[in-house]
């Protein structure tokens, strides 16, 4: 057993206790390396099918590509795919700076989406490499009523006894992918052929190392344009993944303000 | 691919953990572009000196006040192999975010102040590592030079330390001293500082760590997640904890004890397989209808796990009331949850000696001995053989209160006396239950009309009739005839309704029958005064169905009649059903077929000792 094969009965065994003692549960999928590898770990997990509702929180401002692997993999792999409208900028906290606000859209219709269909589960595919708030999370991580994460009280989570239970208009935060990194991911993505968005792979010099939404992502310079050429890039570059994030860095305590607020 | 180490940083706040960390980091060129200035910055806003623990430290409260709160980890490459860095707060208020990320790792660095010494949470933290099965150890003995690079200092503090790692079972694999704000002895030696220092560097040290060895060897081991349907097929899912799961083999289900033969491996996408090992999460098949359910452990047949009710176990207690003998708390542990009650404390560690005394309070923070009894057999493991199974949480409510480990299976006590409500006849509980072979118990059927519950509630009868039990089926046909004639359907009667039958119920229990009763029972409060009333011999069985399945079969056309008005109140068309909140046994009818059903609640009756004289445990 490989290092990719431990991460991966990891995930499984996370998403099946995730799954019958958690409900009603969905999961977030963005499109993106991560969570495109989630489902797909989802599928091992459950023998082929997602037994529970694909959400994507939608900006209307994923680039067109992205839509359009959306839609063929939801075809090509039945998912039971809802898309879930996030409210307008106007309506998000103004003390924040601007393309954090603008991310926050996303905390807001996730908190919409909560509100309406009652879920007790959210499976999320951050990574605890991705940035060093979510390498303080839990992998069953309770939220309050508003979305908010107390991050200062966090229950204690030992061994794989995972505790499930949460209070009434409480939910959880489910991590299955915590323990992966980048490499992982892009590793384990080539190993198993999981499809990803094109973007990913450079043309004239550039590609997305981290997908974001097209008003607060840029890309990358790079001449990879295989998964294996990631992975060699990744082997030797010394720049963080989220570079190119732009909400990461407009102030030191800008991301810790969106994840506590119930970002993800 | 190099193996992978996870390594927890752990030890007294305040004694560098956090610097050792960013030492490593940065000495291994593991640091990426940026991170180094973007620190610097962080600290100038503040107005502090350079710290290194803000690579880690990333709250905006832990760079305020310069304190480690919650365990976090970062990834580090270094030519040996890959470090994943666990970095944990030494705070003795932030205990339970030191063990949460213990109790992830496969060693363990202990930092210790060559200046300031062996301190309270040094002791603690080792004492906790014992306890979350951590045995690789390597000791930093750091900010060497507060004591002028002293050989004599750090001969002193590895003296001490090895002798109170050794006396709970801890053989170190190496003392490094080191003084991680300037480097020295870090990722590099320092020969200028410490020339009377010839052993490893930190990382030298932590690179010849001998990697986690599987379990393939040992039992299987495996505690069922749960059961996915997969056209007819019954496939059970769970993660292989130890030993190796092999199509043909005989394996055995606990607390039921039935056996089978794994019929399949089955894998998505589908990929022959004859064999799966320690560490893999598998999916299979069993080539006999037996009822497996999620909590079960499946094991060789011939190397079950131990039966029992009661067991000794050492915890950390962190819940903020003292815990004491007689109080009841939730157990998780493998995929399973029982009722547990403290039957008694044994020891308490004296955190200044790491000796165990004889104590009955365990304040928070404390790691103590104690032993744990159940109303119900649990398939139990110690920690050392299984760990994946031997260790529990305590939950008090919603909180978790305590992690442990299983030292030692316990005989299973006799539960008849103590769980029949003492009365003052000459024949009593014990005595009728010995002559019965099993316990009087109220098993009490609860959920929608035309759910099933008298269809199961008769079929169960029926099973262990056939097995030479006493038992007595009480349903609406029985009672209303009879006992509750003078009783309508309002809402006062139907209560008072319920009421009569929990008594009734509660006497057939005590005379030593199984009484099944079937009734609706929609409301919470009603069904809680029955449980009164029968006491521990009560067991709520939740008939789950789909309102509109239970709609469509309505075999006695009541349905029908509510929508047309005509059954004012009728539970689940114009009366509300208030769904159990924790009820002993669930039937999901969605899930299960009618057989299934009648299986589960006969194994649930084998696996809580009401048949105690015929389980073959007692």
């Amino acid at each position: 057993m490989d290092l990719l094969d431990d991460l991966e009965a990891r995930s499984v065994a996370i998403l099946r206790e995730a799954y019958f003692r958690v409900a009603p549960l969905c999961m977030l999928w963005s499109m993106g390396k991560d969570s495109t590898a989630l489902l797909w770990l989802a599928r091992k997990a459950f023998l082929g099918t997602v037994p529970f509702p694909v959400v994507l929180l939608d900006t209307d401002m994923e680039l067109p590509e992205v839509y359009h692997f959306r839609d063929e993999l939801a075809t090509a792999w039945q998912l039971n795919l809802h898309n879930e409208p996030c409210p307008p900028e106007s309506t998000i906290d103004p003390t924040l700076p601007p393309a954090t606000r603008a991310a926050a859209r996303k905390t807001a219709g996730l908190r919409a989406l909560i509100a309406r269909e009652g879920y007790r589960g959210i499976l999320v595919g951050i990574r605890r490499d991705e940035q060093s708030t979510r390498a303080k999370e839990r992998v069953f991580s309770p939220r309050m009523p508003d979305g908010s994460w107390d991050v200062k009280h966090q229950p204690a989570e030992l061994w794989d006894v995972y505790h499930t239970d949460v209070a009434d208009g409480h939910h959880l935060r489910i991590h299955p992918l915590l323990d992966w990194t980048e490499i992982d991911i892009w590793k384990y993505t080539e190993r198993e052929r999981i499809p990803i968005v094109p973007l990913y792979l450079a043309r004239d010099g550039r590609r997305y190392r981290s997908l974001g939404e097209k008003n607060i992502t840029v890309p990358i310079q790079s001449q990879a344009s295989s998964i294996a050429e990631i992975i060699a890039e990744l082997e030797t570059t010394r720049a963080p993944e989220r570079a190119g994030r732009l909400m990461d860095h407009e102030t030191e305590d800008a991301f810790e303000r969106l994840r506590t607020g119930g970002y993800m | 691919m190099n193996a992978q180490l996870r390594l927890v940083v752990v030890g007294h706040v305040d004694h560098g953990k956090s610097t050792v960390i960013g030492r490593l980091l940065h000495d291994t060129g593991n640091l990426p572009d940026g991170k180094l200035e973007e620190l610097q910055n962080a600290c100038r806003r503040r107005g502090v000196p350079f710290e290194w623990s803000f690579v880690l430290d990333a709250l905006q409260s832990e760079r305020d006040q310069a304190v480690t709160i919650d365990t976090t980890r970062i990834w580090m490459r270094t030519p040996g192999r890959d470090i994943v860095l666990i970095d944990a707060p030494g705070h003795k208020e932030f205990l339970r975010n030191m063990v949460t990320g213990a109790s992830d790792a496969d060693a363990a660095l202990l930092v210790v102040d060559a200046h300031d010494g062996v301190s309270e949470q040094t002791r603690r933290h080792a004492l906790l590592l014992e306890l979350l099965g951590l045995e690789r150890v390597v000791v930093a003995v750091n900010k060497m030079d507060r004591v002028g690079y002293s050989a004599a200092r750090f001969s002193e503090i590895r003296a001490e330390l090895g002798a109170l790692l050794e006396r709970i079972g801890i053989v170190p694999a190496g003392f490094v001293p080191t003084a991680a704000r300037e480097g020295a002895n870090v990722a590099h030696a320092a020969a200028d500082t410490m020339p009377w220092y010839d052993g490893e560097t930190l990382l030298g040290a932590l690179s010849a760590l001998p990697p986690s060895a599987r379990r393939d060897g040992g039992a299987l081991r495996i505690a069922v997640q749960g059961v996915i349907r997969r056209d007819l097929e019954r496939v059970i899912v769970g993660r292989i904890e130890s030993g190796t799961l092999a199509v043909g083999r005989p394996v055995a289900i606990s607390p039921s004890r039935h056996t089978a033969r794994v019929a399949a491996i089955v894998s998505w996408p589908a990929r022959q397989r004859v064999e799966a090992h320690a560490g893999e999460s598998v999916a299979l098949t069993l080539d006999a209808p037996l009822f497996v359910d999620r909590g079960d452990v499946l094991s060789d047949a011939a190397r079950p796990p131990a039966l029992s009710d009661t067991f000794r176990a050492r915890l950390l207690w962190l819940g903020a009331r003292p815990l004491r003998a007689g109080d009841a708390y939730r157990m998780r542990f493998g995929t399973r949850t029982a009722q547990v009650e403290v039957a008694r404390v044994d020891r308490v560690f004296d955190i200044e000696t790491l000796h165990s005394e004889a104590g009955d309070g365990v304040r928070s923070s404390d790691v103590a001995e104690i032993v744990l009894a159940s109303p119900e057999l649990l398939p139990l493991d110690r920690a050392v053989e299984h760990p994946g199974l031997g260790r529990f949480i305590l939950l008090d409510g919603l909180d978790i209160v305590a992690g442990g480990t299983v030292l030692e299976v316990l005989p299973a006590r006799a539960h008849v006396s103590r769980d029949l409500v003492p009365v003052a006849h000459t024949v009593d509980g014990e005595a009728r239950a010995r002559r019965n072979g099993h316990r009087g118990a109220v098993l009490w059927f609860t959920g929608l009309p035309a759910s099933g519950k008298s269809t199961i509630a008769m079929a169960v009868e029926r099973r262990l009739f056939e097995r030479g039990f006493a038992t007595y089926v009480l349903d609406g046909d029985n009672v209303r005839a009879g006992l509750c004639r003078d009783l309508g359907f309002s809402a006062a009667d139907r209560r008072e309704n319920i009421r009569r039958v929990g008594e009734v119920a509660a006497l057939f229990a005590d005379a030593g029958t199984i009484v099944l009763a079937a009734f609706i029972s929609p409301y919470r409060a009603d069904r809680a005064e029955a449980r009164r009333a029968a006491g521990s011999a009560f067991h709520e069985v939740f008939v789950k169905a789909d309102a509109a399945l239970c709609e469509r079969r309505d075999p006695k056309g009541h349905y029908k009649k509510a929508r047309a008005g005509e059954l004012p109140d009728f539970t689940g068309v114009t009366g509300e059903y208030e769904e159990p909140v924790d009820p002993e046994l669930v039937l999901d009818s969605g899930a299960l077929s009618p057989e299934e059903a009648v299986e589960a609640v006969l194994a649930y009756v084998d696996a809580r000792a009401i048949a105690f004289a015929r389980s073959g445990v007692s």
